[in-house]
């Protein structure tokens, strides 16, 4: 029997494994799939409590397309902004991007 | 007349403003402008008098009429014109005196660049000084006082170009300030208790109210304002330093105006002056001492324009000390009489300084040839303020005296009359000097224009003959009019006239003594009392003494709080800046500017507050 | 209900994938990894009987994403993609916290009772999603669609980048 808490804790490690890997990956695109990854783990959340705990409501599964919509908002201009930052300082290397810097 | 009684201070303040901003380049356009206001000033003032004199208005039922020009609740300031005998009394003296200066002004101020300018702050100062005699409630007066004390920082200073003329206006002003701030204080005192300005009032309120302590605080506090104003020990070192301004300025400032203002708050304050015995018995001392010391210095002084200055600081003190023994009648009498033979005495220095371009009288001589009608009208005024039978200055000051005498004070008495004796030995030491005795090399003076001398003749006229007004011969004189309470008429006491008398023409056979007839050197006297001499030459050292005090006390307390300022004060915020800053430039550095420093950070915060709030142990849930 | 066989099977798949995404030393074979477990989440979605999410995640992630992940590689890495994707100094830091952060939600989720409803899911969610965000959310629908467009502009400038003339 496949309960919630099966789906949370699939969707806990799936978050903590994007987490990592957006904390501790030098690409900057790969800190953006780590970022996709920790979003559908988010949506899995959603849906699974619309599941089991509203089924006929369908709530979750809407806010779920919201962040569909979001995360493709997102990944989109993140990467033109990694595009540009490459073509300004050929690199894309998260910590190399240190203008913030003192 | 009395109805236009607004217009007088109003005409002259028109004809300042007209002369500033319309007709200031052309110069006799202006002078005229100014002298026209003033003569019509001086029209309506004699119109008012003559109405006084007709019973139009008595010190019991004064003409009073007022707009409110701030009105709140709790707060009542009046804009008014109070006419009594006291009132026209000043506003006759101011008026006249000021139109004679400016007259004279046209021909000793020839030739001057800042002609035009030069009479507007003539203007001016009349406006304020006539605005001050009309006032109708202290707040007024107070705003009134001000502006003469402006003005006379103006004309002070008028050759601005000379240091020791910014010097003497910057003294003027400041030392006015200590008085301006006494008088103020006063005047809130007194509204807090009465809640009102208005003299009127305030005469019926303060008699009813025993607070002696406060009374004697607010009299003391109003006091210091005449103090300044009128030159009065221990406030009087501005007025000989006043002397950098243009003579005709010194002439009004001692004659008619700022000086007059310090002695005419006395007695239009009379009813709070009196209201306590302390109070008026320091009114007395105040004037006797500086009349005492002021002749004092004027024995020794050499500058023309000096003595005259100590001159009228110690008649000053004489109107004071009339005021302060309880004769309003004897104090403004003298102020009448005086501002009359004192302007002429002003008028004819600036004529000899003018003729000689020189103020040290020992630099001058035998001018008794070239300039007669200067040398007869200055005899004439330094007979009256010698108090010579019959000219102006003996009626009064023997009315000073008889007041002092009666009043049972003694003391002052005895000091008056020494300075009586002392008065006619500086000014005809003065005269002796300057008009008889030898002429000086180079020496090419002549007799001065008739703009000049009209002026001398006319208040020579007024200082031989107003002094009958207010004397026991006539019926009702200026005593019937200017009184408190009742009339006093003035009841001659031989012994007095006599002893004051024969003392003045002690004073004179003295100065001519030694300076006519040469028959008393001056030198050896000189040799003989060295140290007094050197004391009063140096006016008992009180200029020094007060920059002593500012030089030394209050510079190094200045310099104590200052340090405190930049070191304390300052360094406490100083000391906050730099802690932030350095707090920054080591906290900088953890700012790296790192994406993923900061969301690793970032985790671990969310880490720890999920901690602290999950685990029992920690607080949580 | 799903059979607790094919869900682990798919869950021990996705985890796999995802660890096999953050490991890899080449960008492309984490690229590739990433739409693997993108899949493995839209099979989530149908053991969680959202049909529509399901299909909309295999449209939307496995299809355009991926296609512009791919893309933006393509366009910053030149040569060889050896050695292309490598940990910075925080991998054992990160991969700290995301371990206690992960301890700390499973231990929630354990000690959480859940109010489970037992009614049915709708046979077919598209119809009464249709009506949710075209009814209900059609406010934030509309929004979301400006998102879209607005961000969809935003990129095209930031990319094509700002040219020195003026």
């Amino acid at each position: 029997m496949i309960t919630l808490e099966h789906y949370l804790i699939l969707a806990a490690v799936l978050f903590c494994i994007g987490l990592w890997g957006a904390l501790a990956k030098r690409s900057a695109i790969m800190v953006l799939m780590s970022i996709e990854l920790m979003l559908n783990a988010v949506n899995i959340n959603l849906v699974a409590f619309s599941r089991f705990l509203t089924p006929d409501a369908l709530v979750g599964q809407v806010f779920a397309i919201f962040v569909i919509v979001v995360a493709a908002a997102e990944v989109a201009v993140g990467l033109a902004i990694v595009i540009n930052i490459y073509r300004e300082r050929q690199t894309s290397f998260v910590d190399e991007f240190d203008w913030l810097k003192w | 007349m009395i109805e236009n009684a607004w217009l007088i201070p109003v005409l002259p303040a028109v004809a300042f403003v007209v002369i500033v901003f319309l007709i200031r380049q052309f110069k006799m356009l202006s002078a005229l402008t100014a002298i026209a206001a003033m003569a019509v000033s001086f029209i309506i003032s004699v119109g008012i008098v003559w109405e006084i004199i007709q019973g139009g208005a008595t010190m019991k039922k004064p003409v009073e009429y007022f707009v409110n020009w701030l009105d709140l609740p709790g707060l009542n300031i009046q804009a008014g014109i109070l006419i009594d005998p006291l009132a026209a009394a000043m506003l006759f003296v101011v008026t006249f005196v000021a139109l004679l200066v400016m007259i004279y002004s046209v021909g000793y101020m020839h030739g001057d660049p800042g002609f035009s300018v030069f009479f507007s702050y003539l203007s001016l100062f009349s406006a304020s000084m006539l605005g001050l005699v009309v006032a109708n409630n202290y707040f007024q007066m107070f705003f009134f006082w001000e502006l003469v004390g402006l003005c006379s920082y103006l004309l002070i200073g008028y050759y601005f170009h000379k240091p020791s003329a910014v010097q003497a206006n910057k003294k003027a002003f400041i030392t006015n300030r200590w008085g301006d701030f006494g008088f103020m204080l006063g005047i809130f005192f007194l509204f807090l208790v009465f809640g009102t300005f208005n003299f009127g009032e305030l005469a019926k309120a303060i008699p009813k109210y025993d607070n002696v302590a406060f009374l004697t605080l607010a009299g003391i506090l109003v006091f210091i304002g005449p103090i300044a104003k009128s030159a009065q020990f221990p406030l009087h070192v501005w007025l000989p330093d006043a002397m950098e301004g243009p003579t005709p300025v010194s002439a009004l400032i001692h004659a008619a105006t700022m000086v007059a203002a310090g002695v005419y708050l006395v007695a239009r304050g009379f009813v709070l002056f009196h209201s306590v015995e302390t109070v008026a018995l320091v009114v007395a001392w105040v004037g006797g001492l500086s009349a005492l010391i002021a002749a004092t210095i004027a024995l020794v002084q050499d500058d023309c324009k000096r003595i005259m200055a100590f001159s009228t600081m110690s008649q000053l003190g004489y109107m004071l000390m009339a005021l302060g023994v309880g004769s309003l009648t004897a104090g403004m009498f003298h102020l009448t009489t005086h501002a009359f033979f004192k302007a002429l005495m002003f008028l004819a220095a600036g004529s000899v300084i003018h003729a000689t371009h020189k103020q040290n009288i020992f630099e001058m001589g035998g001018l008794r040839k070239s300039m007669p009608i200067t040398t007869w009208t200055t005899v004439i005024g330094a007979l009256a303020l010698a108090g010579i039978f019959p000219l102006a200055g003996f009626w009064s000051k023997d009315e000073i005296l008889v007041a002092a005498y009666t009043e049972g004070a003694y003391a002052l008495f005895g000091l008056a009359s020494l300075v009586a004796f002392m008065t006619a030995f500086y000014m005809f030491r003065m005269v002796f000097v300057v008009f008889w005795g030898d002429e000086p090399e180079g020496q090419h003076a002549h007799e001065s224009p008739l703009t000049m001398t009209i002026p001398l003749i006319i208040l020579a006229f007024f200082s031989i003959f107003s002094g009958f007004i207010g004397s026991p011969l006539v019926e009702t004189g200026f005593f019937s009019y200017v009184y408190y309470k009742y009339p006093h008429p003035p009841e001659p006491n031989y012994m007095i006239m006599i002893s004051s008398t024969v003392l003045a023409l002690a004073g004179i056979g003295l100065a001519w003594l030694i300076y006519g007839k040469k028959s008393i050197s001056a030198e050896a006297l000189k040799q003989r009392f060295q140290p007094i001499h050197t004391l009063l030459y140096n006016k008992f050292y009180i200029d020094e003494l007060y920059l002593w005090l500012f030089d030394k006390v209050m510079l190094n307390i200045s310099t104590a709080f200052n340090w405190n300022d930049r070191h304390i004060v300052d360094g406490i915020f100083d000391g906050i800046g730099d802690l932030t800053r350095a707090a920054g430039a080591r906290l900088r550095f953890i700012h790296t500017g790192s994406l993923q420093n900061y969301a690793l950070v970032i985790f671990a915060a969310v880490v720890i507050i999920m901690l602290w709030m999950a685990v029992p142990a920690l607080g949580g849930i | 209900m799903v059979s607790p066989v094919v869900f682990w099977v798919v869950a021990v798949l996705l985890v796999a994938a995802a660890l096999a995404m953050v490991l890899a030393r080449n960008i492309v074979h984490s690229a590739l990894f990433l739409i693997v477990s993108f899949i493995g989440y839209a099979v989530l979605y149908l053991f969680l009987e959202a049909d529509f999410l399901a299909a909309v995640q295999v449209l939307v992630y496995a299809g355009a994403v991926s296609i512009l992940l791919v893309f933006a590689v393509m366009l910053t890495r030149r040569g060889n993609m050896q050695e292309s994707n490598l940990f910075n100094n925080y991998k054992v830091t990160g991969a700290l916290i995301a371990a206690v952060l992960f301890l700390l939600i499973g231990n929630m989720v354990l000690n959480t009772s859940w109010a489970i409803s037992s009614i049915a899911a709708p046979e077919s969610t598209v119809g009464p999603l249709a009506e949710l965000l075209l009814g209900k959310f059609v406010v934030p629908f509309e929004v979301a669609a400006i998102l879209l467009l607005v961000a969809m502009v935003g990129a095209i400038i930031v990319a094509r980048g700002v040219k020195d003339s003026k």
